[in-house]
């Protein structure tokens, strides 16, 4: 028999319709590894308060600007989805709504609620 | 392992462009995946013009009919077009799904894609090699197991007890929601993905069997079963409605409920 070349592999990521309930699993992730950066940030600003007015001086500086604010509102955002798709997680565990129309319909409650959590306490912020 | 690109030797290039046929009054265009082991080099993209007027309602019947008239190299597997074999799963419209139940008119978009189930060795055109999901579907050991003598009759079941095999016994094996799970797709050798799973949880949820603990005992394994991660593709492309994911996660639960 002759020896023929591999088979090739066929297509998947490339081809795939992305279904809202994939993009959401995706992003749980992502918000996962997000919030592995975020709390080096807060152990930053957390050992920076320990270490006197100096150091803590420099975390503000670098936060509190335009740039450093959309990071902490990246960072709030991450943890809000992370915090409310984990939940759905947890839901799931116990067998429960695990149908397409309830895991569609309780994605667009994790994101009305990340979007939700995010802007109260983003309004908590910066009315004080 | 995680590979989110096609080897480059994978990658389809352009195929052929066949003319479309004349007096078409409903011409759709189908893009299709071609690769020939006997030719070697990459797999490329054929397009097809069938017209509507002249074909058949499903998928199946545009693929039997560019087969029949217009390129007979063109494979793909099929049998009973009806949905009950699971021969002709493939990839139709970014979806996978059977050929033969899938409406041309339901596939979205201009033209109508037709891949092989994604993420597995292609054998020739259409057709994928499925020996480790049926491999896979062995090491569940699928049949009746009992270690008590057997009775003189049948062995009985409440029609309760036999109400909790619907939506499993349903499964036809036709690979498309293991092959749309990208849990299979990074760790197809180690995880069992959707398919067999559920094919695993229906023996689970059998009263006549007598294995549960072996059967959980097998999964319980960080690769076999705890590669689900909910993504949920498997139950969105099910083209028998059931639902896989649930069936997984019944199979955690019984796990976790037995450690209590």
């Amino acid at each position: 028999m002759a020896t023929r070349a591999p088979r090739p592999l066929s297509p998947h990521l490339q081809i795939y319709r992305w279904y809202f309930t994939m993009a959401l699993s995706i992003l749980h992730r992502i918000t996962g590894a997000a919030l592995v950066v975020g709390l080096v940030l807060l152990s930053w600003w957390l050992t920076a308060l320990a270490r006197g007015p100096e150091a803590f001086a420099l975390v503000r500086a670098a936060l509190d600007n335009f740039l450093g604010g959309l990071v902490l509102f990246g960072f709030t955002l991450a943890l809000f989805y992370h915090m409310l798709n984990g939940i759905r997680h947890l839901m799931w565990d116990t067998g429960q709504g695990l149908d397409r129309e309830s895991a569609q319909r309780s994605g667009m409650l994790v994101l009305l609620g990340t979007v939700g959590l995010t802007l109260l306490v983003w309004i908590i912020a910066l009315i004080k | 392992m995680v590979e989110f690109r096609l080897p480059r030797e994978s990658e389809p290039e352009a195929g052929r462009r066949w003319p479309a046929p004349e007096g078409a009054r409903r011409p759709r265009t189908f893009r299709i995946y071609r690769y020939d082991p006997e030719a070697g080099g990459r797999p490329r993209i054929d397009t097809y013009v069938v017209d509507l007027d002249d074909c058949g309602p499903m998928v199946l019947d545009a693929l039997i009919k560019i087969k029949n008239e217009i390129d007979p190299s063109l494979t793909f597997r099929r049998s009973c077009r009806e949905g009950v074999c699971g021969s002709c799963s493939m990839n139709i419209g970014g979806e996978n799904t059977l050929a033969c139940t899938r409406a041309i008119r339901d596939v979205p978009g201009e033209e109508v894609t037709i891949y092989p189930l994604p993420h597995m060795r292609v054998i020739k055109d259409l057709v994928v090699d499925l020996n480790t999901f049926f491999e896979q579907y062995e090491s569940i050991e699928p049949w009746l197991k009992t270690h008590t003598p057997p009775p003189d009759r049948e062995r009985l079941q409440s029609p309760e007890e036999r109400a909790r095999l619907d939506g499993l016994w349903e499964c036809i094996l036709c690979a498309c929601c293991s092959t749309a799970c990208p849990s299979y797709w990074w760790n197809g050798d180690r995880y069992l993905g959707p398919a067999i799973l559920l094919q695993a949880y229906r023996w689970i949820a059998d009263s006549r069997d007598e294995a549960t603990g072996e059967r959980l005992d097998q999964l319980e394994d960080p690769y076999k079963l705890y590669r689900c991660h909910t993504i949920f593709n498997c139950t969105q492309t099910c083209p028998k409605g059931l639902n896989p994911a649930k069936a997984i996660a019944e199979i955690k639960k019984a796990i976790a409920e037995r450690e209590l």
